[in-house]
């Protein structure tokens, strides 16, 4: 979902939050054998623990260091010494692909986690209580819906200064409204059912009505919905610094290096290719793994 | 309600939304640090200069005074001069708006022409060979990073093959779109996927829908049964999602515009933001947001006029 980052997340949007609202509704009844049976799962998670653990240990996976400039290796095609190949500066491309694994999974996870908590908690509000707070909650989604993604973050960006933090900061300000969206009307599905009902009728207070007997039921698709978006971080975190509003080189950022490598495309292929192959492994993990949970969450409907 | 009434009323609720949006800009604009009047006239200016200027810009006037200023200058399409090219932002926007539309036009075509027959394909041949390389195909590609894909167009097909110009614009219609193929197919790569895998679901349910049943009972031919009522009831989801996509696609031409150096606005956008080019970035960011919500509108009219079980309320 990286591409084009802006598009694609309203329209995933549009497909998921569909599919993604039933979900929920069956997790209590499937078994944790189901879980097994989704290919997508396995393979989704395989390859994130093979990232994660790649970020974990680069220092002992490989003998260079990620900012190491070696005049006399630069360019170099991918060989024994160098896997990856070097870059202009002379530095060991899998060395800094490994590093850069260590800034990229954890831009994706942490650019998820303000929109996602801002996003359902202004959801279940929405949702739950209705009236004025729904009203203006939508109207909010609205506004921030009329902007294009990338346009509003970028012009976040601009006003506040290039960078990861910042880029957090926009995030958090433009995402929350998909997890809102999907969380409410998750919530308006649910909030006439008997067992709310019953649970308010024997008058238990709305935090916790919300809190124990709501909230297991609808959070599900969110966290589905999270997974993905993290690919699509991913992928925004490296648009950004390929436009230069994001992480600065010579920081061993993925999209950075492509960026980098652009000039020497033609003579040294490597530089580029190799970290862009980097963020489309970790994409797919992490859409496989999202359609992964999905599937095991509704055992019946797999397309 | 009859959908007179209901494009009136989307078109008042648009209202608000729109005053919101001004707001937005304007507000986080004046949060930027530093003097607009300073930046507009560089360096070496004197006090006596920006004194001047700040008085021309209005930037001497209350907070809300300088709002009512932004708005009225925004509807007599006053937006000022840009501070890094020195024209007016009007004539530069509209300018290079044409190449971000044009862009936006041929992406279109192209995800028509990808989406239509691999969604339809991998549909009628659910779980072949087909199918599955098709899937994982768009799996690839919708992670792909936009510039990613770019690049590996541009070395791909304009180095080593040389069938298109790596970047630029070119000059005449013809060039025009020469150069227009590689960005477009970059875009249409990233956002197909997702249509497809749309289309490809809602096949699937069609063909296990009563009605299906019905029509094949009653004789019909496949070909029949496929084109007349499965893709007549499968294409509508794929039309609304279609068009949240090319409004998706306004200002989502940002990052393929800077690979392929096309002049179009969201190049301008970011161009503007590395200049600290303020009176160009506003308008630039006011207007993909209002073509956002047209091609929005737009869409759901149209849906209204698919779909006949549409609830106009």
């Amino acid at each position: 979902m990286a591409v084009s980052n802006e598009s694609s997340r309203t329209v995933v949007d549009a497909g998921q939050s569909a599919t993604l609202a039933g979900a929920a509704r069956e997790v209590r009844q499937s078994s944790r054998w189901t879980w097994l049976r989704s290919r997508n799962l396995i393979i989704g998670a395989s390859i994130l623990a093979i990232l994660v653990s790649a970020a974990i240990f680069a220092p002992w996976l490989t003998p260079y260091e990620p900012q190491a400039q070696v005049p006399e290796e630069a360019l170099q095609s991918p060989s024994l010494d160098h896997p990856f190949g070097t870059d202009n500066f002379g530095r060991d491309m899998f060395t800094r692909v490994l590093y850069g694994a260590r800034i990229d999974l954890r831009v994706g996870v942490i650019a998820v986690l303000s929109p996602f908590v801002i996003g359902v908690l202004i959801g279940c509000i929405a949702g739950y209580f209705g009236g004025w707070a729904d009203t203006l909650a939508m109207r909010a989604v609205d506004i921030v819906q009329a902007f294009p993604f990338l346009v509003l973050v970028i012009f976040i960006v601009s006003v506040l200064g290039p960078g990861l933090r910042n880029m957090y900061i926009a995030v958090a300000l433009v995402a929350w409204i998909v997890y809102a969206r999907l969380i409410r009307s998750s919530i308006l599905a649910e909030r006439n059912k008997e067992y709310v009902v019953a649970a308010q009728a024997i008058g238990g207070n709305d935090l916790r009505i919300i809190t124990q007997h709501v909230f297991p039921n609808v959070i599900t698709p969110c966290i589905v919905f999270a997974m993905t978006d993290i690919a699509l971080y991913i992928g925004l975190a490296a648009g950004l610094s390929y436009l230069g509003l994001g992480e600065r080189p010579p920081a061993p950022e993925w999209g950075a290096m492509i960026s980098s490598g652009q000039p020497f495309m033609t003579t040294a292929w490597w530089i580029s290719a190799i970290p862009g192959a980097a963020i489309v492994v970790t994409g797919i993990a992490f859409s496989l793994l999202g359609d992964g949970i999905g599937d095991a969450l509704r055992p019946g409907s797999r397309a | 309600m009859s959908r007179g009434q209901y494009i009136l009323r989307r078109l008042v609720q648009m209202v608000p939304v729109v005053f919101a949006i001004t707001l937005i800009i304007f507000i986080m604009l004046r949060a930027i640090p530093g003097d607009p009047a300073q930046t507009f006239l560089g360096d070496k200016a004197t006090d006596q200069q920006i004194e001047i200027v700040t008085r021309e810009m209005g930037l001497d006037k209350p907070i809300y005074v300088q709002y009512g200023y932004y708005l009225r200058n925004l509807v007599t399409l006053d937006l000022g001069d840009s501070l890094k090219y020195r024209v007016p932002v009007s004539t530069l926007l509209w300018s290079r708006l044409k190449v971000s539309l044009s862009v936006v036009l041929v992406t279109g075509i192209f995800i028509m022409l990808l989406s239509l027959p691999l969604g339809i394909l991998a549909a009628l041949k659910k779980d072949s060979l087909i199918d599955n390389i098709v899937r994982s195909a768009l799996m690839v590609t919708m992670v792909m990073p936009s510039f990613y894909t770019g690049i590996l167009l541009i070395i791909g097909l304009s180095i080593k093959l040389d069938l298109f110009p790596v970047s630029g614009y070119g000059d005449t219609f013809t060039e025009h779109l020469h150069h227009l193929v590689l960005p477009s197919l970059t875009l249409a790569l990233g956002i197909s996927p997702i249509l497809i895998r749309v289309l490809r679901s809602s096949i699937l349910e069609a063909l296990d829908s009563d009605y299906v049943n019905t029509a094949r009972a009653k004789g019909l031919t496949e070909q029949k049964v496929i084109t007349l009522h499965v893709l007549r009831n499968a294409l509508i989801p794929t039309v609304t999602l279609f068009g949240v996509t090319i409004g998706g696609l306004m200002g989502g031409t940002v990052i393929t515009e800077k690979v392929f150096a096309l002049p179009g606005a969201g190049a301008l956008l970011v161009d503007s933001v590395a200049a600290r080019d303020y009176p160009t970035v506003q308008s630039a960011t006011f207007i993909f947001a209002m073509m956002v919500i047209l091609v929005n509108l737009a869409t759901d009219i149209l849906y209204s006029f698919l779909d006949p079980r549409v609830e106009l309320g």
